[in-house]
């Protein structure tokens, strides 16, 4: 079973939640930690795990071979990304835009653009205990998340047994990245604050994942800031918010520090018993 | 006519709060350029009046005619994407997975399935009650992001301010490092990195710096919540030295922030003298760096 955790604003506590529920829960069964915001992954910094396995990922591109081209232009009418472009002479290839769809490669009638691998991040499989941690790093520069995304979760869903738990950490938003890491999970948990912009993007985040189709639930975090328009809504919406986590300065210290923070916060661990039970339910 | 972007690497560190603050102080001299497309949130605190609006369509999805289709499963076989689906004779497009390439439509041999242009979501140009045009979008939910409708953003912000002769661009930009942030930085003439002294924080603004300094484009830095980790705001102290990135202000943790966004002010109006005085004065910073 796959559980996102997922927010439409950033910095609402998607990491946080996800490292200390894997931690938690890890103490009873074993718990596969999957961080899939691989432009800015933070999970790592919170789990201290040994290194078991690390990977270069690679996108595919096509690359000209000019002895073999003709010129006849048809890669760039069949490239809808703009990426390949006809200068009559010189065939330019833009990796950056290209989506991997191999249609330029495949209908070159002279083979004259066989696909190459392009490094576009690392996968690295961390183990500590009960808990299986995989995260994968975007290169810098690299534009496209989700290529990245989708082979991190082809390999978690290889770790995957049938009665593990995957926890998924997701990239902010609500756009492509955000779809990408979501679109498998059995549940969502929406994490948001109290505030007029945690309501405005948990709105957009509620409505991703209708549009998804995904049983998903809100939690509320820095509880006690702000206002109540978030429970407003959740309520005239039939949203469940399955748990409220205080607003807590000793939290916030402890997240700078890299710590996790159950096992030291009550009213945190409250909460995550509150989620346990979410999960567990049919 | 100067450019500035206001980008974090991390998310919720007080980018929109810190740029808000700035169309405040800049008043009519700005044009203001909400680039986080997916979640924005600077009209919350500007109440724009979204005097223009129009639809912005980006990238295809193909539809399969049943009618049409032999089921010689050509198109199941070539998409990368696994977004092709049959049951028996009925093939289907799965929209999540559907990359919108075209591949499938090009080499179907019956012609059977077409590409249909893609709604992404909605695009504005608003007046704000302090006196700036902002320019700003809203992405339909689960759009693709692919960083074009940042970019018309952006563009529509740079004419508006060249037909205007407005002196600056104030561009609130998105969390992370991918097409978006890549997007809002091209063309800019100097970044303030919004930083917050966590482990995380610390992390994803040196992943940020290092795409900035793909970008030969000038950097600064806000510590916000100094006072959250003094350690490791010591930290990001040394390395802005190291990298000769320009120290704006460090700003204590403060609910200021928080109320301001309740009531739909910036920190200008809703912060005390404090925060007031430290943000003109980082901006004074920013002035005098800029017009070098």
């Amino acid at each position: 079973m796959k559980i996102a955790i997922a927010s439409g604003k950033g910095g609402t506590g998607k990491t946080t939640l996800a490292t200390n529920l894997a931690a938690y829960l890890s103490e009873g069964r074993n718990i596969i930690l999957a961080d899939l915001d691989v432009e800015e992954p933070n999970s790592g910094l919170f789990i201290r795990a040994e290194k078991i396995f690390q990977e270069t990922r690679y996108k595919m591109i096509p690359t000209w071979v000019e002895n073999n081209c003709t010129f006849c232009g048809i890669c760039q009418d069949v490239c809808n990304f703009n990426a390949v472009l006809n200068l009559g002479s010189q065939i330019l290839i833009y990796p950056e835009l290209c989506h991997s769809c191999y249609a330029c490669s495949e209908l070159c009638p002279t083979e004259a653009l066989p696909m190459h691998k392009q490094r576009m991040g690392v996968l690295t499989h961390y183990k500590n205990g009960n808990i299986d941690f995989v995260e994968s790093l975007l290169d810098i520069g690299q534009e496209q998340a989700v290529p990245l995304i989708d082979q991190t979760l082809k390999y978690i869903d290889k770790l995957e047994g049938d009665d593990n738990l995957v926890i998924i950490d997701s990239p902010p938003g609500t756009s492509c990245p955000v779809i990408e890491a979501t679109k498998d999970a059995d549940k969502v948990i929406l994490i948001t604050e109290p505030t007029p912009f945690g309501l405005h993007d948990l709105k957009l985040a509620v409505e991703t994942m209708k549009k998804l189709n995904k049983d998903f639930v809100v939690v509320i975090n820095r509880f006690g800031v702000g206002n109540a328009a978030v429970e407003g809504y959740c309520d005239k919406n039939d949203i469940r918010i399955i748990t409220s986590i205080s607003d807590s300065r000793q939290v916030a210290e402890l997240y700078s520090k890299g710590e996790l923070v159950y096992d030291k916060v009550a009213g945190f661990r409250k909460s995550l018993d509150s989620i346990r039970e979410y999960i567990l339910e049919n | 006519m100067k450019e500035i972007v206001v980008i974090s690497g991390k998310g919720g560190t007080g980018k929109t709060s810190l740029a808000a603050s700035l169309a405040f102080l800049l008043g009519e001299e700005a044009v203001i350029a909400d680039c986080d497309v997916d979640a924005a949130d600077m009209h919350l605190l500007l109440s724009p009046d979204f005097g223009y609006s129009e639809d912005f369509y980006s990238g295809q999805m193909a539809i399969i005619d049943n009618e049409a289709c032999t089921s010689c499963g050509l198109c199941i076989e070539k998409c990368r994407f696994d977004a092709i689906e049959n049951e028996g004779s009925r093939y289907f497009i799965e929209p999540i997975d559907c990359e919108g390439c075209g591949y499938c439509a090009r080499i179907c041999p019956v012609d059977a399935i077409s590409m249909k242009d893609q709604y992404a979501g909605q695009f504005f140009i608003s007046d704000t009650r302090i006196n700036n045009i902002l320019v700003h979008a809203k992405l339909a939910a689960g759009a693709e992001n692919s960083g074009k409708l940042v970019a018309k953003v952006k563009n529509e912000a740079r004419n508006i301010a060249e037909q205007k002769n407005k002196k600056y661009i104030i561009a609130d930009g998105s969390p992370g490092i991918g097409c978006p942030v890549i997007s809002s930085l091209s063309g800019a003439d100097f970044v303030i990195i919004v930083t917050e002294p966590s482990v995380s924080g610390i992390h994803d603004m040196k992943r940020v710096y290092e795409l900035v300094r793909k970008f030969d484009i000038k950097a600064s830095c806000i510590i916000n919540k100094h006072d959250l980790n003094p350690e490791i705001t010591a930290r990001i102290m040394d390395f802005l030295e190291s990298e000769s990135i320009v120290h704006l202000c460090n700003i204590p943790y403060d609910d200021a922030f928080t109320d301001a966004i309740i009531r739909g002010q910036t920190i200008m109006e809703n912060g005390h003298t404090v925060l007031v005085k430290m943000i003109e004065k980082a901006w004074n910073i920013v002035s005098t760096n800029i017009n070098d």
